[in-house]
């Protein structure tokens, strides 16, 4: 993955838009952040090839973290944090932000196939 | 009957941390060792770092690291196909009849493995929970010993001292060779250590040299 380059992450996202795509979409902060930290809650959601169409989707954000929506006939899909992606061998858009250590804090996918189950 | 040590746990890099110090001293007696491997860790956060991992790659690197892992501590390997983060779900019945039916043709001696309710991560205390099933599938008089790590904070004032506290100290390397395997996973977990101490294999030794186990009573 490389650090966001927002017009051409912005033109890969507006080349899916109008079609029929598959999303994988995830927050984390780990299944140990209560146990290294009493303090913490452990917290986390994901959903994993969820067919949509999205009319418009749009990346905005400065320097180390990016906000993507995704606009929906009747719903928005959003992430916040992103800070790396790429397009990988099969045309899809891997998001994703990690901390200082490498580890993965969202990501939000994007493909035309579903994701390998 | 003879001895064949079957070690049960979900993710990829579990055998490194918990057990490879008590594989490594089994497997130098020469006794058969088998790990039923649950996942391929998918949903691993650690991706390295720098990371060069992604939510896609992340599998297929997780099992090259397993495979690389299993040939360090000369272990047989078998991967049983569920996803990170979702034995909690699965039904305990039938994931127990599948370990069963590995442990059926092993025969083994010793079943290593999570301890339920006190392994902290849910696949864990699934998994742990499906081996016990599986264990007692058995006829009470062929049942294999069962050793379960607990790695709760509060497993040592409700279940008492661990009764199987093995140093392995002497075998240390080897153990260390094998979380280095788990390359994605071993940079972030070894990141504390690093940023903390002069020597990280003795600062390692420190954190991981015991490995308890609390032989299960059925």
């Amino acid at each position: 993955m490389e650090p966001i380059e927002i017009n051409q992450l912005q033109n890969h996202i507006d080349k899916l838009a109008n079609k029929e795509v598959y999303i994988h979409l995830e927050t984390t902060n780990g299944a140990y952040a209560s146990h290294f930290n009493q303090d913490a809650y452990n917290l986390g959601a994901f959903i994993r090839n969820a067919k949509v169409i999205y009319q418009r989707g749009k990346v905005v954000g400065t320097g180390t973290a990016y906000r993507v929506g995704l606009k929906l006939d009747i719903g928005w899909i959003y992430a916040e944090g992103v800070n790396q992606y790429e397009v990988d061998e099969h045309n899809r858009i891997l998001m994703a932000g990690h901390d200082r250590e490498g580890r993965l804090m969202v990501a939000l996918q994007i493909s035309e196939t579903p994701f390998q189950y | 009957m003879s001895e064949h040590v079957v070690v049960i746990y979900p993710h990829p890099d579990d055998e490194a941390f918990g057990a490879s110090g008590t594989i490594t001293t089994f497997r130098e007696k020469g006794i058969p060792v088998t790990y039923l491997c649950g996942t391929l860790g998918e949903m691993g956060r650690n991706m390295g770092n720098p990371t060069f991992a992604t939510r896609e790659t992340l599998p297929e690197i997780r099992k090259k690291e397993l495979i690389k892992a299993c040939e360090v501590l000369d272990i047989n390997l078998e991967m049983l196909g569920y996803r990170d983060k979702t034995l909690e779900f699965e039904s305990t019945e039938e994931v127990a009849e599948h370990l069963f039916s590995f442990l059926d043709k092993l025969k083994p001696s010793l079943v290593i493995t999570h301890y339920p309710g006190h392994a902290v991560h849910p696949d864990h205390d699934a998994f742990g929970a499906a081996a016990i099933k599986a264990v007692e599938m058995f006829p009470e008089n062929e049942r294999p010993t069962v050793w379960a790590q607990a790695i709760s904070r509060t497993h040592l004032e409700e279940l008492g001292e661990p009764d199987v506290q093995n140093d392995v100290g002497e075998v240390f390397t080897k153990k260390f060779e094998t979380i280095q395997a788990h390359k994605s996973q071993a940079d972030g977990m070894l990141s504390k250590v690093r940023n903390e101490a002069d020597d990280i294999v003795e600062a390692t030794k420190q954190w991981l040299g015991v490995e308890s186990f609390y032989t299960w009573n059925f």
